[in-house]
């Protein structure tokens, strides 16, 4: 034990208000456990967004396809980092794969990881890849010419035949995806919802508003990136597809806001014995990042930020405009939803006689340094991944194009 | 040496022939060569980890249950600190047996004298703690408000103050050696809720008949209570003229409630609404 | 009179003895009291199912089970971190409930700071419920806590990975992380004592027999008298967790 994480201990044991079980005075799951509900719901709403133009065949948002499959698998990589620098033990953490529990819910998180990374997402990718692989390392030298060699896995074929097969398969794997991307969230959504012992997180709705609000946050990521890098390569933004996005980020904003609202006029009118130390907990401690951020700045600005746009008749360059910061707003009411979930459902008493306090620290192992950086590592990745894997449909329409632009 | 090199190679260059033949073959049957190369992937991937299964789940695990049986052994094998109250027995039954006929024989030896394991092992190098002065004693005596009511605790600035339990207790047999003053010295709680309740100015003896062994024997003679309404009516009825000798104290400076007995509270007796230490009917 | 004489004073008169001190001093203490134990019978879990009692109406809050607790499980001094802790509540006229647990009741109660009419005021000792249907165990992804065949829940301290969970999943907040080896923690009964036939040290220290050891089963202890003679409650029986504490004279207040 550091002293500093006793004078951490002491600063919160000030702050507790009424009464906690003495052991409740240390929050166990910090600002980390916030970032890997977020890092993932990132991936599942990326994949979902992917699977529509496949799947569902919305043409309009074509150019975000592969953008949104990279994205998955970027932030997917760095997903299970904040679990493990989490962890009181980081070197025990394969006993998970070793002697899986199979009661426990979180034991499965190894298994719903490995399927989702490696049979749907790489999978995906892969044959999505493969051809344009084959034709891009016949024109390449050195580096990139093995690590795309590597990459297709020493693929060669090219034929009309392997070509239409890996369309095949990119549509089943999306198919299987798609469940597996609900799966993915709705996952991280019970292992919250299924805590008996915890009246904030207990809820049989928990899971499905950890998808759809893992929905709307990875639209307004893709977004978000799609808007950035075409400024970044000075391409011409597909003013169709933005509008497109826009509405499917409304529509899940809509769902999202409703099955919230749901929750709690539930948990209102059941009026449970927890709901009074809820209530202190909303109107005190959670206020600014429940009321203010993740409803009011999160969820209804954007809401009707994007309404008014994607329905007016407001000259391209403005829509635009209002489209990115209403994204950027979401991700910042997403991050303030895992907070208030994560951060907020350790914050009262199991006694339900009182509330305890979380002081972020700045460095150390769980500390914001950390956490800043777990949130830019998937961002680096992802620019690596651009450069092995361009997404951008007009980088390959012939062999000799795109080798002249990866030059 | 250079034999070996040429043998290994030789077969792998046979398992590549075959190989390309197989493959040659296996697209004239129509299997895609992409599957067949994710196959090779998730077979070495199947097989890598199933073998780090077999290396490294421990050895007792799932004996009992889904966990390591040996954490059982390791959980029993801890040193213990307290050696309970049948090893001091073994060399002080003397001492044991005293306290074992007294007030305090509910209370183990290493209550008092702390963890005592470490002083059965080397009996004359390590010893165990006597406690002394007041402090170990108030631990439990100190009056406090939670405690349960019969369980004897005193105001330890009103209680001889400064002067040390053992003086007049002794810790193996705590019987206090002369006859309590007050009843406050065992009942404290029902003596501090009375001391601020309107009652305050009454003796015990007013209300409880308390035979004098009682003070010696407290559980064989227990002292009566009022059982009849006409008893809380000597003051509180209508009329009453309260004796003021029995009861010691001048009641002509109090403002009495008074109730008609015949209507007032029913067929309910006195204690059954009001708590007579604190009545709180204003 | 002849003088009956105890193991204690047989011990000082051999000790007077120079080859007496001398063999004593090869042999050992241990093997002097070791002797004294007659049970050579080998330890048999399933034939245990351990329990406790405890009886709100004898605990006095003096703190020495708390102490003990720490003292005999290597438990970290700092208030943070207990196994077994005591709450004080106050209910008072106007129907305030006030419950307290300064330092986990270690060093005693203060005196009650409020002028206001108490209703009724209690002490409750909490501990690990080893619940026979336990959601810790249920929840601990990689088998690291566990109910024993003699029906303690334990923490396997090689195994756990420190995740938290179980933490999370306690509806009594009977567990921590235990700072210095970084894994869950939480009262064993204390197994290494009890699987010699001791009592756990809280149970031992207890002044008042406020707490009361003993088994479910046929067996003859304690807690069976216990169990016969009071109307028992357990924490929180709506989580359906079936804890193995049991309560006497508990109050509805209590969580």
């Amino acid at each position: 034990m550091t002293p500093e994480h006793l004078a951490q201990l002491e600063a919160a044991l000030a702050q507790v208000s009424g009464f906690v079980y003495p052991n409740e005075v240390e929050l166990h799951w910090s600002i980390l456990i916030v970032i890997y509900p977020y890092l993932t719901g990132l991936v599942a709403g990326a994949f979902i967004l992917a699977s529509l133009e496949r799947v569902f065949n919305v043409k309009e948002i074509q150019p975000t396809y592969r953008l949104a499959l990279l994205t998955a698998l970027a932030f997917l990589i760095v997903a299970p980092m904040p679990l493990q620098a989490h962890l009181g033990h980081p070197e025990r953490a394969f006993e998970i794969f070793l002697t899986p529990n199979p009661s426990s819910a979180m034991a499965m998180f190894g298994f719903v990881y490995a399927w989702y990374l490696m049979v749907v997402l790489l999978l995906e990718i892969w044959f999505e890849y493969r051809a344009d692989l084959v034709r891009w390392r016949q024109n390449e030298k050195g580096v990139m010419k093995l690590v795309h060699w590597l990459v297709s896995l020493g693929s060669r074929d090219v034929s009309p035949a392997a070509c239409a097969f890996d369309r095949k398969a990119v549509q089943f794997i999306t198919i299987v995806g798609i469940p597996s991307a609900f799966l993915l969230h709705g996952y991280v959504g019970f292992i919250f919802g299924s805590v008996k012992a915890n009246p904030w997180w207990s809820s049989v709705l928990m899971p499905i508003v950890f998808l759809f609000s893992a929905i709307v946050s990875g639209i307004s990521l893709v977004l978000l990136i799609y808007y950035v890098t075409s400024l970044m390569r000075r391409k011409e933004l597909d003013m169709k597809c933005l509008n497109t996005l826009a509405s499917f980020l409304l529509y899940a904003l809509i769902i999202d806001i409703s099955l919230e609202a749901l929750d709690f006029i539930h948990r209102l009118y059941e009026s449970e014995e927890s709901i009074e130390i809820l209530e202190r907990l909303i109107f005190t401690k959670l206020f600014l990042s429940l009321t203010i951020v993740q409803i009011l700045i999160g969820t209804i600005g954007p809401m009707v930020m994007l309404a008014f746009a994607r329905f007016s008749a407001l000259p391209d360059e403005l829509k635009r405009m209002i489209y990115f910061i209403a994204a950027l707003l979401v991700q910042v009411g997403i991050f303030s939803t895992r907070w208030n979930v994560v951060i907020g459902g350790q914050l009262f008493s199991k006694s339900l006689r009182g509330l305890t306090a979380y002081k972020l620290e700045l460095g150390g192992q769980e500390g914001l340094l950390v956490a800043l950086g777990l949130l830019v590592l998937p961002f680096l990745i992802l620019a690596l991944l651009f450069k092995i894997l361009p997404p951008w449909k007009d980088a390959e329409t012939s062999p000799e194009q795109s080798a002249a632009q990866l030059t | 040496m250079k034999e070996i090199i040429r043998t290994l190679a030789s077969s792998i260059e046979s398992l590549r022939t075959q190989f390309r033949r197989w493959r040659a073959a296996s697209s004239s049957r129509k299997i895609p060569i992409q599957l067949i190369q994710l196959g090779v992937i998730f077979l070495v991937v199947g097989v890598t980890v199933f073998l780090l299964r077999q290396r490294y789940v421990p050895e007792s695990f799932g004996e009992l249950g889904h966990y390591r049986a040996d954490a059982v052994d390791v959980a029993a094998a801890l040193e213990s600190r307290y050696a309970g109250w049948q090893a001091c027995a073994m060399c002080h039954s003397d001492k044991v047996e005293e306290k074992n006929r007294s007030y305090h024989r509910t209370v183990s030896c290493e209550t008092c004298h702390g963890p005592a394991k470490d002083h059965t092992l080397s009996f004359m190098e390590i010893r165990p703690e006597v406690p002394t002065g007041r402090e170990p004693c108030l631990a439990c005596h100190s009056y406090l408000a939670s405690r349960p009511t019969g369980f004897p605790q005193i105001l330890q600035d009103r209680h001889n103050p400064v002067r040390p339990c053992s003086n007049c207790h002794d810790p193996h047999d705590p019987t206090p050696p002369e006859t309590p003053q007050t009843c406050g010295a065992c009942h404290t709680t029902i003596a501090r809720t009375i001391a601020i309740s309107h009652h305050a100015p009454l003796d015990c003896e007013v209300c409880h008949e308390v035979p004098p062994e009682h003070k010696q024997l407290p559980r064989a003679h227990l002292p009566k209570k009022p059982f009849e309404r006409e008893f809380c009516g000597t003051c509180h009825a209508t009329g009453a003229s309260p004796p003021d000798q029995i009861l010691g104290v001048d009641l002509s400076i109090y403002d009495i409630p008074r109730i008609d007995l015949t209507t007032h509270g029913g067929t309910f007796v006195c204690w059954q609404c009001h708590y007579q230490h604190s009545p709180e009917a204003q | 009179m002849p003088k009956t004489y105890n193991r204690r004073d047989v011990l000082e008169e051999l000790l007077k003895l120079p080859s007496a001190t001398v063999l004593l001093g090869v042999i050992g203490p241990v093997k002097v009291l070791a002797a004294t134990h007659t049970d050579d019978d080998q330890y048999e879990p399933t034939e245990h199912n351990y329990a406790m009692g405890i009886r709100v109406d004898k605990c006095i809050g003096c703190g020495k089970c708390v102490q003990a607790c720490k003292i005999e499980n290597d438990v970290p001094q700092e208030p943070f971190y207990f196994r077994t802790w005591v709450e004080r509540y106050i209910v008072y006229a106007d129907g305030e409930v006030e419950v307290d647990s300064p330092e986990g009741g270690i060093d005693g109660f203060p005196p009650v700071a409020s002028d206001k009419e108490i209703l009724r005021t209690f002490f409750v000792p909490k501990l690990c419920n080893h619940c026979d249907n336990p959601p810790c165990v249920q929840v601990c992804p990689v088998g690291a806590t566990f109910k024993s065949q003699d029906g303690v829940v334990l923490v396997d301290n090689d195994y756990c990975i420190g995740c938290r969970y179980c933490i999370q999943a306690c509806p009594y907040g009977a567990r921590f992380l235990n700072p210095q080896t970084r894994t869950a923690d939480k009262c064993t009964f204390c197994y290494h004592r009890i699987t010699k036939g001791l009592l756990p040290a809280c149970v031992e220290v207890c002044p008042t027999q406020a707490r009361v050891f003993g088994e479910i089963g046929d067996r003859s202890t304690p807690l069976n008298r216990m169990m016969r003679m009071s109307h028992l409650e357990v924490l929180k029986p709506h989580m359906h967790t079936e804890p193995k504490v049991f309560y006497s004279a508990l109050d509805g207040e209590v969580r």
